[in-house]
């Protein structure tokens, strides 16, 4: 079987500095799989290396077989892989309802239709209204995406980035920032709404990988050091060495 | 033929020089505030004004310093009370600060000194012929507008790399992003560059003014070329805006000075074509398309290099 | 904030009575576009609706770019004026011909005319937004203005190309000879341009343009080319400011280069801006309200355009909003029923707030006119520029005017803090 997301042998420079080194990963279909690593180990950079947000200097990425490094973002979105921001980032001025059609409508094939209403379109109708009820900001439809709280425009990240119905979904630090109980839900939002689909995340709160990932791979200064099933970087003396045992006990 | 490129080399250097004082401070206060200045010409037409004004009142010499520290001062108040108060409301609200700051000041102009040209003249110790080049002379005023471009060139390099507040200009130009870390003390930071990059533009203004006609278009005309200057030489890039600067002083002083035409080149055109776009092409004079080259040049930058001839960054 | 829930029902009747108030609104402009010159029918005022109505469209589709799309643009009558020449053109090669096309045809071919030019330009102009954009559209501005004069068998120089309004088919036995049926002509294609562009707001692209507006590098990562959103709205912008363009040439009767020029482009922007470019509405309201002030105050001051830079500036600076922007914040104030506490404020601050704008006037005029120039009439009463008692008015009257005003415009903010405390409780508000 094809790996939905595979990154071989790809490395990102900026300038001199080497961010990213023999970068090399593999996602099987349907997996959870976590990224993590200390501080400015190039976590954000494999993201948007893999998104299409910044182009690899050498290597090569695929999505479900298919090369996509050199694609622009929205041709590797239009392929079926969809990513949340580390810093929110959402359509400030537009409502919550608004915010989430505009994730639905290129997915149901309308592009950029200039001769349809999009108050008339049912499936773009019926699929926003219920990707709302999946975040749970049914109430706050009406509202301007820039006036809802911290935690709710966290919400609105993950919605915005599973509404287009993508295959493989990637999330960076979605639960960064938010208290206990908020973090709790975000997980189970994340659980479910994630159901069926492949999905990478990049997570600092440790409770929240070992909670959701079925393989987590650790990167060092730009390079994989280890990857495997929880248990496995547990017991991996070398993860522990370089990162875990400050983290986790 | 030599004779012309003598002296329009020497006009060409000049006009260059003048638009790099301009396209100087354009650039420095572009890359530390990411404000694209609008009004930035009108500070050199009130520069142009103010050192009229004075030297009327107290001469030219006196009017030299303090018409540019003047409009310096006028730039100060601009940053501090307007751009500083808009900038909560994004670029684009500070862009159009300064279009209507720069078509208030038009006005106000026009409203003072009138719409006519002043008679903003050469100072009797430097209105005379500096040399003849064959049988062109060659004035003095024009010899003393390229030292003094030369010299705060030179002034503007030493500070750059000597100073203090030069270090942090450097900085912020290769590190945009890193402007918001300079501390505290960061608008008055700010406020100084805007002062010093309006009073250079005043500067331009004085000494340009009696050599140029002193008029209250004259900003509506040279704004425009100012942006050519700085997006053809790569916005964010002082080599780049001086290089762009004198390219274009050459390229628009030659322009000029030339007076040929595809028709006194190849012929006439056969009269019973008509008239037609064809035979307009045919019968212009570069003389009469050099107001348009700059502008061709920015569609030719973007088509084949979107980011300036040495600029680094797309936007 | 849960108390905001609106009951399903209820929803289902406000979206009803919505739709119904919705399109009430378009058929009382329709309406009133019929009306107007029947109440007001003086050729004075019909001129001035012939201009406010092109002025409409003209901001309307600047607004596409501005307020949809987020691109600023210093060169939008390049479209508008070639729009104009293209009608120009088209209605003299129709009457040479006797082709059997009417004049309510032609302002279609100023939008093409618009729409061909941003189609050839606006892959290389809309690469990139924000800044860069400006300074292009505005170096595209200049190139094709000053190129207007050198084709001059197509530009006709600086004096334009003339053409006669009259010379095509008649429609219905009308000509198009007398203004009025002009106006008409003018107020068919406002309401067609007007619910055109409207409805390009409610289509996916329309949205997308929004979307586009607030975060185009989130609009790459839900499918869409952001450099394709912005050169569909380069397209349709272009198409109606050629509408526009088309209708002033058969206003005027004859298209020249100032059409193409900064001056006009510059109009545009303040008309929209000032008006509000987060409405659909607000540039309506700035292209009457810039129209109707070039019209009058040119005849009363010789440096009307100077009170327009003022406008602007102090639009830009202290309600970015413009018109329709202040007036929609009071909307969740009504809704809530706390305007009234806030009027009061309002009342006590026009005073000083006025006496602050007449200051600024007399200092204006009395600069203006200090070198020989009328009488200042200001309120019916005279001003002599050159006498010291107006400068001392002037001063008094700005100087005073702002430190009073200031501390009434505070009153307003606290009065404005707690009618929106109450609206926000009351779920009016987010």
């Amino acid at each position: 079987m094809t790996a939905a997301i595979q990154v071989n042998a790809v490395e990102k420079s900026f300038g001199n500095v080497a961010i990213i080194r023999d970068l090399n990963l593999s996602v099987a279909k349907g997996e959870r799989h976590a990224i993590i690593g200390p501080n400015g180990a190039g976590k954000s950079t494999t993201f948007n290396l893999i998104s299409g947000h910044i182009k690899p200097t050498s290597g090569e990425i695929r999505l479900n077989g298919e090369v996509t490094s050199g694609l622009r973002p929205f041709e590797i979105n239009r392929r079926g892989l969809s990513r949340s921001f580390q810093v929110t980032n959402v359509f400030a001025r537009m409502t919550v309802w608004e915010n989430v059609r505009c994730a639905v409508l290129w997915a149901t094939g309308h592009r950029y239709a200039f001769w349809k209403n999009v108050d008339n379109l049912p499936e773009v109708k019926q699929r926003t209204a219920q990707i709302l009820d999946d975040i749970h900001l049914s109430h706050r439809r009406d509202v301007p995406a820039g006036l809802l709280t911290y935690a709710e425009q966290r919400e609105l990240e993950i919605g915005i980035t599973i509404a287009g119905g993508a295959s493989v979904i990637m999330l960076d630090e979605p639960t960064a920032g938010m208290s206990h109980a908020e973090t709790e839900r975000a997980v189970a939002l994340i659980r479910r709404l994630t159901e069926g689909r492949t999905l990478v995340i990049v997570e600092h709160d440790m409770s929240v990988v070992f909670g959701l990932a079925d393989r987590i791979s650790v990167l060092v200064y730009g390079h994989i050091i280890a990857s495997g099933t929880p248990e496995e970087i547990r017991g991996n003396p070398k993860v522990k060495e370089a990162y875990l045992g400050e983290e986790v006990d | 033929m030599a004779e012309l490129i003598v002296i329009s080399t020497l006009n060409g250097v000049l006009f260059g020089m003048l638009l790099f004082l301009l396209s100087s401070g354009l650039t420095v206060i572009f890359s530390m505030m990411g404000v694209l200045n609008f009004a930035h010409a009108s500070f050199y037409m009130l520069g142009a004004f103010f050192g009229f004004q004075l030297t009327r009142w107290i001469g030219f010499w006196p009017a030299l310093v303090i018409a540019p520290l003047l409009v310096g001062v006028v730039g100060m108040g601009v940053e501090r009370y307007g751009l500083r108060n808009t900038h909560k409301h994004g670029h684009v609200a500070e862009l159009l600060l300064t279009f209507g700051l720069a078509f208030a000041i038009e006005e106000i102009v026009s409203m003072i000194w009138g719409k006519s040209p002043v008679d903003y003249r050469v100072p009797a110790a430097l209105d005379f012929p500096a040399f003849t080049v064959f049988s062109t002379n060659y004035p003095a005023y024009k010899i003393f507008m390229l030292v003094v471009s030369v010299v705060i060139f030179i002034a503007l390099l030493v500070t750059l790399k000597r100073t203090r507040v030069g270090l942090i200009v450097q900085a912020a130009l290769t590190h945009p992003s890193m402007v918001g870390h300079l501390g505290h003390n960061v608008g008055r930071v700010f406020m100084l560059v805007f002062g010093v990059g309006s009073a250079l533009a005043g500067l331009a203004g004085v000494i340009a003014g009696p050599s140029l006609v002193t008029q209250s278009d004259m900003a509506a005309l040279l704004g425009p070329i100012l942006f050519v200057v700085i997006v053809f030489g790569g916005l964010g890039s002082l080599p780049g805006a001086f290089i762009a600067s004198l390219l274009i002083g050459l390229i628009q002083t030659f322009a000029v000075a030339l007076n040929g035409s595809l028709a006194s080149v190849f012929g006439p055109l056969d009269p019973s074509l008509g008239a037609s776009p064809l035979t307009d092409i045919w019968n212009v004079t570069i003389a009469q398309i050099a107001p348009i080259l700059p502008y061709l040049l920015l569609v030719l930058v973007l088509i084949f290099r979107p980011m300036g001839l040495l600029g680094t960054r797309e936007s | 904030m849960t108390n905001a829930v609106t009951p399903a029902p209820a929803m289902a009747k406000e979206e009803s009575s919505s739709a119904l108030s919705f399109y009430g609104i378009w058929l009382v402009a329709a309406a009133a576009l019929v009306v107007l010159p029947l109440i007001f029918s003086s050729g004075g005022s019909l001129t001035s609706f012939s201009l406010i109505g092109i002025a409409i469209i003209f901001a309307l589709s600047y607004n596409i770019l501005l307020g949809q799309t987020g691109l600023l643009s210093f060169g939008h009558a390049v479209q508008y004026g070639l729009g104009g020449f293209l009608a120009v053109h088209a209605m003299n090669a129709v009457a040479s011909h006797n082709w059997p096309i009417p004049l309510p045809v032609i302002p279609l071919m100023g939008g093409i005319g618009g729409m061909a030019f941003a189609l050839l330009v606006g892959w290389v102009m809309t690469k990139r937004a924000g800044t860069v954009f400006a300074m292009i559209s505005l170096g595209i501005g200049e190139l094709v203005a000053s190129s207007s004069l050198i084709l001059r068998s197509v530009f006709g120089g600086e004096s334009g190309i003339t053409t006669d309004r009259t010379a095509l088919m008649p429609l219905f036995g009308w000509t198009f000879g007398p203004q009025i049926q002009v106006y008409y002509l003018i107020a068919f294609w406002v309401m067609v341009s007007a619910i055109a562009m409207y409805a390009l707001t409610r289509t996916p692209l329309g949205r997308i343009c929004n979307a586009v507006r607030d975060n185009p590098e989130r609009v790459e990562f839900i499918g869409y080319d952001p450099h394709v959103v912005r050169y569909l709205a380069y397209m349709f912008a272009g198409f109606f400011a050629g509408i526009a363009g088309g209708l002033t040439a058969i206003n005027f009767e004859i298209a020249n280069s100032a059409y193409l020029g900064a001056t006009q482009s510059g109009l545009v922007l303040f008309s929209a801006f000032i008006g509000g470019t987060a409405y659909f509405f607000g540039p309506i309201l700035g292209a009457i309200l810039v129209t109707y002030l070039q019209l009058g105050l040119t005849n009363v001051t010789s440096v009307w355009q100077l009170y327009f830079g003022i406008i602007f500036i102090a639009i830009v600076m202290y309600a970015p909003g413009g018109i329709a922007g202040i007036l929609m914040k009071h909307r969740p104030l009504i809704r809530a029923g706390t305007l009234r506490s806030v009027i009061p404020s309002y009342l006590v601050a026009a005073i000083p707030t006025l006496a602050l704008a007449l200051g600024i006037i007399l200092t204006i005029e009395t600069v203006a006119r200090f070198s020989g120039g009328d009488v200042i009439n200001l309120l019916g009463i005279p001003f002599v520029a050159t006498a010291p008692t107006t400068w001392a008015a002037a001063a008094v009257l700005v100087v005073g005017g702002f430190l009073v005003a200031r501390i009434t415009w505070r009153r307003i903010a606290e009065a404005w803090d707690r009618a929106a405390t109450v609206a926000r409780d009351r779920g009016y508000l987010a």
